[in-house]
């Protein structure tokens, strides 16, 4: 059999050359990395005409593993770059997937304002409930009591819940589903990537190396037996009663509306002044 | 008044030195600004707002510096010239990024009128205090080029000049100019648009399986590709090699992108390094002086001549890279060298170490206003004896 043939259909959107990849055994990264290229395969999109943007973390190095024009930023700024791509050159599809703390932490303040201005640039978030990559800290999403090494007691914390963020800063597609949920987080990536304006998939994610080792939850298939037993599928409910427990994660679609997106309308204020300009000569 | 709703207004104008700065990027062929708005260069921003939408350019008021210079970088690997325009607190918040233009030789143009700080300081008064921050702002080895315009036709000519150094060397460049520069009207005198020198960043030649994004050319720079245009490339902020690969563990990879990140503009010093020498024969004293201070040297200077005091004057139009050769070839010639500057500090020991044993005197300037000719003729008087 020849290379072409033994190839795996997603094989090709991937950066042959950068693997193998850093993750930790058991980690849902890669599991996102899968439900991402598998929504490119399935919608058949052009990887010259998408750019791949991440921060820093763990999942921010799938910038590098994605087939794709791709930028691995400083920590917290890949919606903010992702903005001056999209705005400099609306014909590419550009999508950020970074981490937790990146995007919510260091990075909120950009996604707020992103939301808001409702930049044409769709965000995937691994929500892993801590800082993995720099061996376990507490976050922005870690759960009430949890213990990860800079809350050795509990964390007293309370965790962002990161749909209602979104939906209130202005998305206009929201979803969340754990790794579990494969096949729907696909779907939603790839309604995401045909939707115009900010859209927010939040993939809640093991990390059983520093996270889950901590907290009662030593091996993937732990956490994702957790995700299993407590997820609620629950499609367009309140995304402010959506907070994650111990108990119950709602996950599903929480927004689908359609809003002109930032760069249109300032596509629309450009021809509206160069109309004006060529009457008055 | 010019053609409204073209990228170069040729004709004459008065206008302020943050408008002819954005006219200067237009004119460069900036297509997109992100900022956020600070005095004194607030009125940059507000220029390009509304003549981007005329040109077909894009204009974003962002969150804060940090998501300005993101943005900026982000614009300028989608293949447009991009730029932003602060000040002193603003260029503090956008050393993070300004690392990752360095890193990732991102082509962009920084536009810093001083104030003085540090901190909150003065904003509405003028300041050459960031000149080492524009240096050394951001953590780590690297170089950058800053030009310091001296007029307000120069707001427009040098804003012009660095962004085709940016295009020809892939890393940031910086205008520092000043709040009085900014805020001041003089005459500006906008050429023909095919007058206009314009560079733009050289493209790979290979083939998009053969291109390696940050494999430099004899001048020690990569061409450029752009996202969108099918070489499907990464880069990124970790230590890499020439594929884009991250090497982070590797003291070779970090030794060669470190270095040549540095060498590409030291190398190059000779061609980026711009200077005015107003020269006699047999000078005693010289004032090295730039940006707005440069003006209160040059009347200091005729006054010292007239009272029979032989004095020259270097003035320093690229202070990044340092024109050392420039400096040392005079503290060579002369037997003191006088340095005004409106800080406590900072260009002047770039001059102590290039002119060895030629002694400096040194007139530093705080609280906004510029030099009194009268203060820099003192320090001439006081070095001529």
């Amino acid at each position: 059999m020849t290379r072409e043939e033994t190839l795996h259909p997603l094989e090709r959107y991937l950066r042959e050359w950068m693997m193998p990849h850093i993750w930790c055994e058991g980690c849902g990264n890669g599991i996102i990395l899968n439900c991402f290229v598998r929504a490119l395969h399935e919608l058949e999109m052009d990887l010259d005409k998408i750019v791949v943007i991440s921060g820093i973390g763990c999942i921010g190095r799938l910038s590098g593993y994605a087939n794709t024009d791709a930028y691995h930023t400083t920590h917290g700024r890949a919606v903010a770059f992702a903005t001056g791509v999209k705005l400099a050159n609306p014909e590419l599809k550009v999508i950020v997937i970074s981490g937790d703390g990146d995007l919510f932490a260091i990075g909120g303040n950009h996604f707020i304002h992103a939301a808001r201005r409702n930049v044409d640039i769709q965000v995937i978030c691994a929500n892993n409930f801590n800082y993995g990559m720099t061996g376990g800290q507490s976050g922005p999403t870690t759960p009430l009591e949890a213990w990860t090494t800079t809350t050795p007691y509990g964390n007293v914390e309370r965790p962002f819940n990161l749909v209602h963020l979104a939906a209130a800063s202005g998305a206009v597609y929201v979803a969340r589903w754990t790794t579990l949920h494969a096949r729907r987080l696909t779907s939603s990536i790839k309604k995401a990537l045909q939707k115009e304006g900010f859209s927010f998939i939040e993939a809640i994610s093991q990390c059983p190396e520093v996270y889950g080792r901590r907290n009662r939850m030593a091996t993937g298939m732990d956490t994702m037996n957790w995700f299993k037993e407590i997820s609620d599928i629950q499609h367009f409910c309140d995304p402010a009663k959506a907070e994650i427990t111990p108990e119950k994660i709602i996950v599903g679609e929480f927004v689908d509306i359609e809003k002109p997106s930032y760069g249109r309308l300032l596509r629309k204020i450009r021809n509206q002044v160069q109309e004006k300009m060529k009457e008055r000569k | 008044m010019a053609e409204k709703g073209k990228a170069v207004l040729t004709g004459v104008h008065f206008m302020d030195g943050d408008t002819a700065c954005a006219e200067g990027a237009l004119a460069a062929g900036c297509r997109f600004f992100a900022g956020y708005p600070i005095t004194p260069a607030t009125e940059i921003a507000e220029r390009i707002a509304r003549r981007m939408p005329e040109i077909s350019g894009m204009y974003v008021q962002m969150e804060d510096e940090l998501s300005s210079m993101a943005a900026v970088i982000g614009a300028s690997y989608a293949g447009v010239k991009s730029m932003t325009a602060t000040s002193g607190p603003g260029f503090s918040l956008m050393q993070e990024n300004i690392g990752l233009a360095a890193m990732t030789e991102t082509p962009c143009v920084v536009v810093n009128i001083m104030r003085g700080g540090p901190s909150t300081g003065q904003p509405t008064m003028a300041g050459q205090q960031d000149v080492m921050q524009a240096k050394w702002g951001s953590h780590g080895d690297y170089e950058i080029i800053a030009l310091a315009p001296a007029s307000v036709q120069e707001m427009f000519d040098l804003t012009i000049e660095a962004f085709n150094l940016a295009e020809t060397y892939r890393t940031p460049t910086f205008i520092l100019a000043d709040g009085i520069l900014g805020h001041m009207s003089e005459r500006v005198e906008i050429p023909n648009a095919d007058m206009i020198k314009i560079i733009d960043r050289k493209k790979p030649q290979d083939s998009p399986e053969e291109y390696l994004p940050f494999k430099p050319d004899k001048n020690l720079v990569p061409p450029m590709a752009s996202f969108g245009e099918g070489y499907r490339f990464y880069a990124t902020g970790l230590t890499h090699d020439e594929k884009g690969h991250p090497r982070t563990d590797s003291a070779e990879a970090q030794q060669k992108l470190v270095q040549r990140l540095c060498d590409k503009i030291r190398k190059n010093a000779d061609k980026i390094v711009k200077v005015k020498e107003t020269t006699l024969k047999d000078a005693e004293v010289a004032v090295i002086a730039y940006g707005i201070t440069y003006r209160s040297a040059l009347s200091a200077v005729r006054k010292a001549r007239a009272e029979g005091i032989q004095t020259d004057l270097l003035r320093l139009i690229t202070l990044w890279p340092f024109p050392e050769k420039h400096v040392s070839q005079l503290a060579k010639k002369v037997k003191a060298i006088v340095v005004p500057e409106m800080n406590y500090g900072q260009i002047v020991r770039e001059v102590e170490r290039a002119a060895k044993e030629t002694p400096v005197v040194f007139l530093p300037k705080l609280g906004g206003e510029p030099h009194r000719p009268t203060e820099i003729l003192e320090g001439i008087v006081r070095a001529s004896s």
